[in-house]
């Protein structure tokens, strides 16, 4: 299937989004709600580019790529949606542990302010292992679909309310330890916000001692069981702060269970 | 049984009644149960008969319906916080939802002390309106007033102008003569669009579904009117129910549809009772679903999610629904109006267009109208008694507001304006504009279904902005704010609700210079 992109024409196969065309021909096109290892929910609208001969924007991320299509990733019309999408998402969610959404809101030159400023931060400190902060939450699916049928299965989570109070709970908002959840920390590996973050950041954090830019990353594979899952561990001052796995992983596809995640502590035993 | 963690509330003996009432008695030793159908499609009517019984949805009555029907609490706990007529929150048996939303505004609506506010409740015309719900073991839902008025028109609404019963199904008759391609064919080479407000051409849907390889196929009759001022299809649905049935039974024989379904809003329990009777009547293959408060499920992919069990959020077009519709099968989806009109293309009897006009407001007599297409405006403002107004709403919530020296238009589909589905409000001399335009902006932040940021946020702070400007506290940067807000929702939201939820905002700024 061919298809042009700002002036570029390529060849996409079948069943390709707009997405995949754009990153095949080295387009950059922002996404938020998108990760390549999650069913597309289309979201946040910060993908979406001009269709020629369609009524309203689309979004690229999930609308399939047809022959003949003609699309513009950078038009005043998409500038001016994108822009709005990141000033209304800057005046009601605190970005500030967000770094993708920051970026994209300087790239379009968003100005949240002048619609608002987002709510205080709320941290819920429920558990020991993972803390949910949805004063950070941009609405994006995601933990959602990795604890639903995407990855987990385990159902803790969902989306409940409607309109801005639409927000991520467990049934009738019970604690984490009364809900389904099982600590895997798959949504936290799936969260572009900073909304969940595992205790150990959240901490550092809080106490200013997170400082990502002196962190090594140290590939390994998990100990606990015969899976063999691959582990990336976040090392800061000599100390374990942070387990994920790699989305690339055959494995894994950047999951992992609570053991692999948070059952890192013993290493750290002299 | 999958692997759930449930809710450790247990639900009383009425609840566990009302809802094996809805999903069956369980089964003794139900943990060896291995179900094969999913079962996800019973939650809400589950819910809602819970809530009948008792007045709200109890811990136990969700962590029941969850478990029975092996739904995720969270997910259960989800869908039931969607919809604004299910309460999670303890309340009295008896609850009164007073309208006041626009046409009931114009009449002075208040909120009596423990009532609770609702959207257009769809009586328009008897405004100013409400809806009592009382639970307990023979609920009962009634509309206030209970009175309605008679109908002018003389193709789709003769009957119920002449009170004529309806007789044997001669059009399904004649239908099943010509077949299917040739009913499809008459439709087609008919006027007939959209009536719900899209205005897509309806043999070309038809067509579209008949053709489809994948079965089975679908009908979805979309009766889940909550535009507000919008009251046609409850008048049909309440004293014309056989036409519907009727419609939809062509619909389905033309398009190989092998069952069918109507949706209709919860506020409607008239209409859910005169089109009980008309299908059990005629046994045609239609299930009758209702909602639970919520506008955005007259959005067609957000009405399958609602009969499927899920929060009634849009999805995505493409793919349409003539192709992925229900349950992933091909459907077609038809207004009430729409369908009414099929048996009158079928018999041949009466080739005029015409189209219902739904008039509430400043108007001496408000109701239901029956126009041909192109009917002058100012005509139909002079039947229903209007002194010259200060503004028209034509089109509901997501349609325009005309000024006084716009009215001269024709009621057509070329216009210019959107006819949408149906709505000749008027605003008097002493109408409130401004409180107009904030109740609509206030209606449109409620009903977001919250999924897609340009609606979900874009709606709030367009409400934001208007109360600014209408209090004098403004920052100077609304007009921009609106506009961009405006171009935002219409270009980058999912659905028709946030791609509208600017317009009769916008018009009413242009057009009456309000807020201006």
């Amino acid at each position: 299937m061919k298809l042009t992109i700002d002036g570029v024409t390529g060849e996409v196969a079948e069943g390709a989004t707009i997405l995949d065309a754009a990153h095949q021909m080295g387009i950059d096109t922002p996404t938020l709600c998108y990760a390549d290892t999650l069913t597309p929910v289309n979201v946040c609208r910060v993908c979406v580019v001009e269709l020629e001969g369609s009524r309203t924007l689309v979004p690229a991320c999930s609308r399939k790529a047809a022959d003949g299509m003609v699309v513009h990733t950078d038009s005043e019309r998409v500038r001016t949606s994108r822009r709005m999408v990141l000033e209304l998402l800057g005046s009601s969610v605190d970005l500030s542990t967000a770094p993708a959404a920051l970026a994209y809101s300087e790239r379009y030159d968003a100005d949240p302010a002048r619609l608002g400023a987002p709510p205080a931060s709320a941290p819920k400190i429920d558990n020991d292992l993972y803390v949910r902060d949805y004063s950070k939450c941009i609405l994006c699916y995601k933990c959602v679909e990795a604890c639903g049928v995407d990855h987990q299965n385990t159902f803790a989570i969902a989306v409940a309310g409607r309109g801005l109070d639409a927000h991520i709970s467990t049934e009738l908002d019970v604690p984490l330890p009364d809900s389904a959840c099982v600590y895997c920390g798959n949504c936290i590996a799936v969260c572009p916000t900073g909304a969940l973050m595992g205790k150990t950041e959240f901490d550092l954090r809080e106490s200013g001692q997170w400082h990502e830019e002196e962190q090594t990353e140290v590939d390994t594979v998990c100990p606990y069981c015969g899976v063999g899952c691959n582990l990336t561990l976040h090392v800061q001052d000599d100390a374990i702060v942070k387990v994920t796995s790699p989305d690339d992983h055959d494995v894994t596809r950047g999951n992992l269970c609570i053991k692999g995640r948070f059952g890192y502590r013993y290493v750290q035993n002299r | 049984m999958p692997d759930l963690k449930l809710l450790d509330a247990d639900p009383t003996e009425a609840e566990r009644g009302a809802i094996d009432a809805v999903v069956g008695a369980e089964p003794e030793h139900s943990d060896r149960v291995v179900r094969s159908q999913p079962r996800r499609h019973l939650l809400l009517p589950a819910l809602r008969a819970a809530q009948q019984r008792v007045g709200w949805v109890t811990p136990g009555a969700l962590g029941y319906a969850s478990r029975r029907l092996e739904v995720p609490p969270a997910d259960a706990y989800g869908v039931a916080t969607f919809y604004a007529l299910l309460s999670l929150e303890e309340r009295p048996a008896e609850v009164l939802h007073a309208c006041t939303d626009l046409a009931c505004a114009l009449k002075g609506a208040t909120v009596p002390e423990g009532a609770i506010a609702s959207p257009c409740l769809g009586l328009c015309e008897l405004a100013p309106a409400s809806m009592r719900t009382i639970a307990g073991e023979h609920p009962r839902e009634i509309q206030l007033p209970e009175e309605r008025l008679p109908v002018h028109g003389d193709k789709l609404l003769r009957r119920i102008a002449t009170g004529e019963p309806y007789g044997e199904l001669r059009a399904l008759a004649r239908a099943r003569e010509l077949g299917p391609d040739r009913v499809i064919e008459l439709v087609k080479a008919s006027p007939l669009l959209g009536r719900g407000g899209a205005a897509f051409p309806t043999g070309r849907k038809w067509e579209a579904v008949a053709r489809q390889p994948a079965r089975p196929h679908y009908l979805v009759c979309n009766a889940d009117e909550s535009e507000p001022g919008t009251f046609k299809d409850r008048v049909i649905m309440e004293q014309d129910p056989f036409a519907v049935v009727e419609g939809m039974a062509i619909a389905m024989f033309a398009t190989g549809c092998e069952k069918g379904f109507i949706y209709i809003r919860a506020e409607y329990p008239l209409a859910h009772e005169r089109i009980r009777h008309a299908i059990d009547e005629t046994g045609v293959d239609i299930e009758l679903r209702i909602g639970a408060g919520a506008y955005v499920c007259g959005e067609e992919t957000a009405l399958f999610q609602s009969i499927e069990g899920y929060r009634g959020e849009p999805r995505n077009k493409p793919p349409f629904p003539v192709e992925v519709g229900l349950y992933g099968k091909p459907t077609v989806v038809n207004n009430v109006e729409t369908l009414i009109n099929v048996p009158h293309i079928v018999l041949g009897e009466d080739a005029r267009d015409t189209r219902l006009f739904c008039v509430s407001g400043d108007v001496v007599r408000p109701g239901l109208y029956e126009l041909e297409l192109g009917t002058p405006l100012t005509e139909l403002l002079e039947t229903a008694g209007a002194e010259p107004p200060k503004a028209v709403l034509l089109g509901g919530a997501a349609g325009t507001f005309l000024g006084p020296h716009q009215l001269d238009i024709p009621l057509s589909f070329d216009a210019g304006v959107t006819l949408g589905s149906g709505v000749v409000m008027v605003f008097g001399r002493d109408a409130d504009l401004v409180s107009a335009v904030l109740r609509i902006a206030e209606f449109f932040r409620d009903e977001s279904c919250g999924q897609c940021v340009p609606c979900r946020v874009g709606t709030a702070r367009q409400e934001e902005a208007l109360h600014r400007l209408a209090s004098g506290r403004t920052n100077g940067n609304e007009r921009a704010v609106l506009a961009d807000l405006t171009q935002v929702m219409r270009d980058a939201s999912i659905c028709g609700l946030g791609q509208t939820a600017a317009n009769a905002v916008a018009s009413a700024i242009e057009n009456l210079g309000v807020l201006a």
